[in-house]
């Protein structure tokens, strides 16, 4: 299982703040995302959304998710 | 020394936290403030800061590490809300003690840019009973790049 968990106003889009994913092996962000509705997946990929794995912000490029990861999704931080 | 830095789930006091963070530095010859709170008015009926709880406080943390290596400090206080407030209520607290002013001074604009538009909040308003994500402003970076 892999928990997603959507920041801002990410979580308008998907509906819901986080959401669990069965995953059967070690897949990349893209296929991740290829399982998920395409208006969340875009959002997902937007030029400034960042992406932290179990709670370090990593690159999306490659990157790999395995069975117990969490992954957030950033939107730029809007603070203070 | 050492900064205290907080995430507060709660609404917090200032006036009382500031009291005893003076009473900590009473050795440091000034000590600035700023205190950030809910705008009244402009429609706004409350406020919400929805944190990540991997990122938040250890951002936080590393942001205090760094004024303290960047200022010469007796102290730094950080306290930040997350949550649901209502205007008029305290958003974020940062105090810094030092010998001389100037270093209190800077500490305290420094970390509040940061706090503004490098750390991990996100917020909203909630207007005429809608939620709606507000969006980061192009003052707040243009705010920290002042700092280089």
């Amino acid at each position: 299982m892999v928990r997603l968990v959507f920041l801002g106003r990410l979580e308008n889009v998907a509906g819901v703040a986080h959401m669990n994913c069965p995953l059967a092996e070690p897949t990349t962000l893209a296929d991740l995302l290829g399982m998920l509705p395409t208006a969340l997946a875009e959002a997902l990929q937007g030029p400034k959304v960042r992406v932290a794995r179990n709670g370090t912000v990593a690159g999306a490029e490659g990157l790999v998710v395995q069975d117990g990861d969490e992954l957030a999704f950033l939107p730029p931080v809007s603070g203070g | 020394m050492a900064a205290d830095v907080r995430l507060a789930l709660e609404a917090f006091d200032p006036a009382a936290e500031l009291g005893a963070f003076a009473a900590c530095y009473s050795q440091a010859g000034g000590i600035v403030s700023f205190l950030g709170q809910v705008r009244s008015g402009e429609g706004v009926e409350a406020l919400e800061l929805r944190h990540y709880g991997p990122l938040t406080l250890p951002g936080m943390e590393d942001l205090a590490e760094a004024v303290l290596g960047r200022w010469a400090l007796a102290g730094l206080l950080i306290v930040h809300r997350a949550g649901e407030m209502a205007p008029g209520e305290p958003i974020v607290l940062v105090a810094a003690a030092s010998r001389h002013r100037r270093d209190a001074f800077a500490a305290t604009d420094f970390t509040m840019d940061h706090l503004k538009s490098d750390s991990w909040f996100w917020k909203r308003e909630k207007v005429g009973g809608e939620w709606r994500w507000v969006e980061p402003r192009e003052q707040d970076h243009a705010d920290l790049a002042r700092w280089g």
